[in-house]
């Protein structure tokens, strides 16, 4: 890599929109990876514009993370110049794409999330942070919803597509449990009302997914078991991969602008 | 005093519709005032700042909506414009005026309806085609050629047609 890393000062603020930054950057990325090869012209169209919102609220997280922090990080900076250990997002967001029904089990456990905590969040007394989420929750209610009737199609469809979505189900399902665990950081943002306590939109979440999964004649796994380490830089194999493209062009070229 | 006060609204005036006069790029039929996208025009002596708010988070006609204002203004004599953006309050489909929804009617693109259908799963909705009025249409994806449309079709005439999403 011919650019050095920045460092970032990871005050509990500048981690907490950091970690959100990463979550929408990184999924809004592997959802642009369909671009051009998505099933039908249609589905190709929705997973670009849900990617396009995706990076869209990564941009305002990443400003407001560089704004806290207060020194010469910007949003182009925290995109391109950390690597892997220093992103701070869900291992299930940087999940390969698989099938289409790996993409899509992935959208709606992280949709499904997305729409109750940004719903939450147009509470909090940081008032970027409400204003981000208001704008926020109105894209996540058409994501959830998407991903909600491709995964009733699927799974009440043939015995191929059923399948698929079933292995995606069980296959993805240990990476759940990292949206809902907090850190000490987040504790005490949550007590200052700036952040919402995850763990509290995990009912709901559960029963939005046994709503749809019920629909679509498939099961949720019984077991609780998670794979945590996202949220501290501890990545699967595959962050890095993705990272090697999404950072290519600034690496290569510091400073390239359009 | 008075001429004063009556010089700096004409000139809050003619910098308002400078910006105002510029157009969605992607829907050309449409203004930034008929959007909602304009938020306000400041004045402080010769010197304009606009702010604007985005339909979508990552709509990538910002951009451009934010330069051609600077050149709206820069041809009205107004020199270096500022232009920020603001995300709250968050913009709506409400923000959209009546004026703006004909428009986009007549343009061939169905308006936005009450934004109250946009939680429900599987929403019953009705949108009247934009071409020959019937409602008897069907949704054919929910995410259509630009992030804040869907794409429908017309079982009636049968022509495929963009329906601006409520938000």
């Amino acid at each position: 890599m011919a650019v050095a890393n920045i460092q970032v000062s990871e005050t509990p603020l500048v981690l907490y929109a950091l970690r959100r930054a990463d979550d929408a950057l990184i999924l809004g990325h592997r959802l642009s990876e369909w671009c051009g090869h998505a099933p039908m012209l249609e589905e190709d169209m929705a997973l670009s514009n849900i990617a396009l919102d995706l990076i869209g609220q990564a941009r305002e997280l990443y400003s407001y993370a560089a704004k806290v922090e207060g020194r010469d990080n910007d949003e182009d900076k925290l995109a391109y110049l950390r690597d892997v250990r220093q992103y701070r997002n869900l291992l299930l967001v940087e999940q390969p794409n698989g099938d289409f029904a790996q993409t899509l089990v992935r959208q709606f456990f992280y949709s499904a999330f997305a729409d109750l905590y940004w719903r939450a969040m147009m509470n909090s007394r940081d008032t970027t942070l409400a204003a981000i989420a208001a704008k926020s929750e109105k894209e996540s209610a058409y994501h959830v919803r998407h991903a909600s009737q491709w995964i009733i199609r699927l799974g009440d469809g043939t015995d191929e597509s059923h399948a698929r979505v079933q292995g995606a189900i069980d296959h993805l399902w240990a990476f759940t449990g990292e949206m809902f665990s907090v850190d000490d950081g987040e504790r005490a943002l949550i007590q200052a009302g700036i952040a919402i306590d995850p763990a509290s939109l995990r009912g709901r979440w559960l029963t939005r997914l046994s709503e749809v999964v019920g629909e679509a004649t498939l099961e949720l796994p019984r077991n609780d078991w998670t794979q945590q380490g996202g949220r501290s830089g501890r990545h699967s194999e595959h962050l890095g991969h993705l990272l090697s493209e999404l950072q290519s062009m600034q690496r290569t070229f510091p400073g390239l602008t359009w | 005093m008075v001429s004063v006060l009556e010089h700096d609204s004409e000139l809050r005036r003619r910098a308002w519709d400078a910006a105002a006069s510029v157009v969605d790029p992607e829907i050309p039929v449409l203004t930034i005032a008929d959007l909602g996208v304009l938020r306000e025009v400041a004045l402080d002596g010769d010197h304009v700042e606009v702010a604007i708010t985005p339909t979508y988070s990552g709509c990538p006609a910002m951009n451009m909506i934010a330069l051609e204002i600077e050149i709206a203004l820069e041809r009205a004599g107004f020199h270096h414009p500022k232009v920020r953006t603001v995300l709250s309050p968050a913009w709506t489909t409400d923000w959209m005026s009546e004026e703006g929804r004909q428009k986009l009617r007549a343009y061939g693109i169905a308006p936005p309806q009450a934004s109250n259908s946009r939680r429900a799963l599987f929403g019953e909705q009705a949108v009247a085609c934009p071409q020959c009025g019937s409602e008897n249409t069907e949704l054919l994806s929910e995410f259509g050629s630009t992030s804040c449309k869907a794409l429908w079709r017309c079982k009636a005439c049968r022509e495929p047609f963009d329906y601006f999403k409520c938000h």
